[in-house]
């Protein structure tokens, strides 16, 4: 199967580079994201109460739904504004970082432009749905 | 001006990267793993906390709940984390990319055990230990 040949992305201040300069600084604010919900966790009692598991999922997205199955009786100070923010943020960096990551994957093996293109504009309202969705789920619970 | 690219699927598969290959390869898999995982339990848990007599949100839990599941997720999640956290480095340290094979022993060096300890704990959990 031969596949059309297409322009590479051009070089320069543009759209591809800052979404390519967005991956990898979120990608530092989410390691940043989980070193503090650990080291919070580790203050707030889960050296007791948590198992590595637990302290896991409350890394990737502090969230008291990740706190109510664990042996934490008071999950107050797990259910704070803060978190929440921290959550929300969790959730943008991660949302922008692995939905322009499937569209640049999808992308390599996509010749035609118009498929590209109408790809993209599904892919940001997909990743708009979800950022809502998940607000949703953050605040609510 | 651009460059063309003009390869085909086949001449892709062919073509012989090795190490660093191998951890573009998984990284892709990885990202797209966690992508589908992530968009799952945003749905699950959403469709569970607004109870509109849907068991939608149970049924998808059942997925990735699945220890087979969480063998191949946990893969995704670690080896994407780890591997990121060095091309992270190598980008925005330019000159480090001349030690980039270190670089990579480095990371499986340091993976292989996370992953090992991860997959311990959820076959023991899986085979109900």
């Amino acid at each position: 199967m031969k596949t059309k040949p297409r322009m590479a992305p051009q070089r320069g201040f543009n759209f591809d580079y800052l979404m390519w300069l967005f991956t990898r600084l979120s990608a530092l604010a989410m390691y940043l994201i989980a070193i503090i919900g650990i080291t919070a966790a580790l203050l707030m009692s889960a050296r007791q109460n948590m198992t590595v598991a637990d302290l896991m999922r409350w890394a990737f997205m502090p969230n008291p739904n990740h706190v109510v199955n664990t042996n934490v009786t008071n999950i107050d100070a797990w259910k704070t504004i803060f978190w929440q923010l921290m959550g929300i943020l969790m959730l943008f960096f991660a949302g922008g970082h692995g939905l322009h990551g499937l569209a640049s994957v999808l992308e390599d093996y996509i010749s035609h432009t118009w498929i590209r293109n109408s790809l993209r504009i599904l892919i940001l309202l997909v990743w708009v749905a979800m950022s809502l969705i998940g607000i949703a789920v953050i605040v609510t619970s | 001006m651009g460059l063309k690219r003009n390869v085909s699927l086949i001449e892709g598969l062919r073509y012989q990267g090795k190490g660093p290959m191998l951890t573009y390869v998984l990284h892709r898999i990885g990202g797209l793993g966690i992508v589908i995982f992530v968009a799952l339990h945003i749905l699950a848990s959403w469709l569970s906390n607004h109870a509109w007599g849907s068991s939608a949100g149970i049924f998808i839990n059942t997925i990735y709940e699945n220890w087979i599941f969480q063998i191949f997720i946990f893969f995704c999640a670690f080896f994407h984390v780890i591997n990121g956290l060095r091309i992270v480095i190598l980008d925005l340290w330019p000159k480090l990319i001349e030690y980039q094979r270190e670089a990579i022993w480095l990371e499986w060096f340091i993976f292989i055990p996370v992953y090992g300890i991860a997959l311990f704990v959820i076959i023991r959990g899986g085979l109900g230990g």
